[in-house]
């Protein structure tokens, strides 16, 4: 009981800490993870069991977390190295693919082809930023497309608040419909042992029908601003060639390989039995090999405070499962749901939505994947890939209802700021809140229909 | 070329800091900067000056804010980031001017020809002066002039290691309602002709 008691309250200090930001985040998880190494697991429950299964890196070293050879699912306690190398795999092949030039090229090139026409590049760029960000870290696809957005909005002098709100909700909703877009996703998925093919044709297929709602809900929502100002007559032969975006042509093309390569290994990870750990670890190798000359400035801008993070998190999060906390929340969503496959399946979703729209939804996941685990074996009927879809669609949508619901939004308002656009809670929020609730009710119909 | 001085004036509200700066700018003939960086910034970009202004000199609302990678979703912050550098830029091309507060004092501090000053008075001359300026009640100009101090001292102690009105901060600290405004600006007058000849 009193570990339990201690879990808990190392829990909420350490929400509260982040929240506050009074110290850096990786700090907050670091520190909470050692008191919970140290107090719950050493000093309350004297086990060097908990421990060894919350650090967890026996697990690195099994073929298994490598290669599956079977239907092994990986345990959902303690850190999950395979999330930690895979995103570290993926920092490393997206700062390469940065310094190459690919991003600006990519958003050039495709002002180019709608013809710089605003209406075009306004549909265009948040169906960019949705695929793109199936596959790349939202903040970085937000990074270089709002940043491009702002470049043309000075030359074709039109407002791009619109534009980057959307392009900051579709990078959201893009990263839901993949196993590797959000970090969610990817905790959910290499925590339950679900592959890309599980993720793409589950809450890829609701994040396709929304992203269709969503792109006519804004059109809507922000016809006037879209058609409003802004010059028709531009002279385009003097605005930025996509071409001038490369740096270097060769580096570019390793860059494109490297990535389409990383696209393949993800789709037909479920036929290679390749893990996601795998090919994170193989796409850095494979980074670093062909970038020998830069690899110090490559490895520089890897952003290893959210790696520690992560490590941090998971033994937070295992002290509240190794005592028992979690089990009591997950008994607590079943009785209230009085066994209703249903009511559960909404309040994960609606839940999980409010919750990330105020708070990080990455601990906020990390902390569900063992009660959804523990509802599924204790209601009947409760499926456990059902209630993994739920909870996705909920902390990857839920997040883009507020300004600081996601670090895409955080990135995408200050961008758009630093720049001379500053976008408040209330400019934001009145089209992003009916936005995420529409797109929320989408994927709650969505799993009843397919699933209940 | 002559030597650079940039002076900082940090003020109460409602202790005429504003006039005062205005005043020596005047006889320096110096280039003030206050609000009008935005402004400036808004003309140069074609930007929403009204928009800007918003947020100038406003505390940064923390608990619905968030950092990420060293970006920031507020619009306090960020405006607040946007004259930094403005003022760095223009202290850099080797400019002399005198900024109205804007934790002048602390971004600026690397300048040898800076003269940092903070400008109080005593607070039944100030709620006076507020009270005139701004035709409104006693207890309404006190009321506006607490909320103001408040909000120019959040906004600065976030920025500034040195707290706002310390004046340890500052190169001089000065009283305005014990000379008066004309008086004081004499005063700051003769000390930076002495701060220059030191230069």
């Amino acid at each position: 009981m009193t570990a339990a008691i201690l879990a808990v309250i190392i829990f909420v200090v350490m929400f509260l800490l982040i929240i506050t930001e009074k110290f850096e985040r990786h700090i907050v998880t670091l520190t909470c993870g050692v008191l919970t190494l140290v107090l719950v697991f050493g000093l309350c429950m004297h086990s060097v069991g908990a421990i060894k299964d919350t650090l967890n890196v026996h697990s690195i070293f099994t073929l298994d977390f490598w290669y599956h050879s079977g239907d092994a699912v990986e345990s959902s306690s303690g850190i999950n190295w395979a999330t930690i190398i895979f995103i570290a795999g993926m920092m490393i092949m997206v700062e390469g693919m940065a310094k190459a030039g690919f991003f600006r090229w990519l958003c050039m090139r495709l002002a180019k082809i709608v013809n710089y026409k605003k209406t075009a590049l306004f549909i265009a760029f948040m169906v960019m930023s949705a695929i793109l960000a199936m596959f790349i870290d939202s903040i970085t696809v937000i990074l270089f497309l709002a940043a491009v957005t702002v470049e043309l909005a000075q030359l074709l002098k039109f407002n791009p608040i619109p534009m980057i709100l959307t392009e900051v909700f579709c990078a959201n909703l893009g990263g839901s419909a993949t196993m590797c877009g959000d970090p969610p996703n990817i905790i959910i998925g290499t925590s339950l042992g679900y592959s890309f093919g599980d993720f793409i044709s589950n809450t890829g297929l609701i994040a396709g029908i929304a992203l269709i709602v969503i792109v006519i809900y804004f059109y809507f929502a922000f016809r006037k601003e879209i058609k409003g100002n802004g010059k028709t007559d531009i002279d385009i032969s003097s605005l930025p060639k996509p071409e001038d975006a490369i740096t270097n042509k060769k580096s570019f093309v390793i860059s494109c390989v490297i990535f389409m390569l990383a696209v393949v290994l993800l789709i037909t990870h479920a036929q290679t039995h390749l893990t996601v750990a795998f090919i994170g670890l193989f796409i850095a190798i494979i980074t670093i090999l062909t970038s020998l000359g830069c690899v110090g400035e490559i490895m520089r801008k890897v952003d290893y405070k959210t790696l520690l993070f992560f490590i941090g998190l998971f033994v937070v999060v295992g002290g509240l499962e190794e005592t028992g906390v979690l089990k009591v929340v997950a008994d607590f969503i079943g009785m209230i749901s009085g066994g209703s496959v249903m009511l559960m399946i909404a309040i994960i979703i609606w839940v999980s939505a409010i919750a990330s729209a105020f708070v990080d939804n990455i601990p906020f996941a990390a902390t569900m994947i063992p009660v959804i685990t523990s509802l599924s074996q204790a209601v009947p009927g409760a499926d456990l890939r059902v209630l993994a879809w739920a909870l996705s669609m909920g902390t990857d949508i839920g997040g883009s209802a507020t300004p600081i619901g996601a670090s895409a939004n955080v990135v995408g308002t200050s961008v758009a700021a630093k720049s001379g656009y500053p976008v408040g809670w209330g400019t934001y929020c009145k089209k992003a809140v009916p936005a995420t609730v529409l797109v929320l009710v989408v994927s709650t119909i969505c799993i009843f229909v397919r699933y209940c | 070329m002559s030597e650079q001085i940039i002076i900082s004036i940090g003020r109460e509200y409602g202790s005429g800091g504003h006039v005062i700066a205005e005043q020596l700018a005047e006889r320096f003939n110096l280039a003030m900067y206050d609000v009008n960086i935005l402004r400036e910034i808004a003309v140069e970009n074609n930007l929403d000056t009204a928009l800007l202004e918003k947020y100038d000199e406003v505390p940064k609302k923390r608990f619905i804010s968030r950092n990420v990678r060293g970006y920031s979703n507020s619009p306090e912050e960020n405006i607040a980031n946007i004259q930094f550098e403005y003022l760095r830029k223009k202290a850099k091309k080797g400019e002399s001017f005198i900024v109205v507060g804007r934790c002048s004092e602390a971004i600026l501090k690397e300048y040898k020809g800076l003269i940092t000053i903070f400008i109080l008075a005593d607070r039944d001359v100030k709620i006076n002066r507020v009270s005139s300026i701004r035709h409104m009640t006693e207890a309404e100009a006190e009321a506006t002039m607490n909320r103001h101090d408040k909000k120019r001292k959040e906004y600065h102690n976030y920025y500034c290691t040195g707290k706002w009105g310390d004046s340890r901060n500052y190169d001089i600290s000065i009283n305005s309602s014990k000379l008066g405004i004309d008086k004081t600006v004499d005063y700051l007058e003769n000390y930076i002709k002495e701060r220059k000849k030191a230069l």
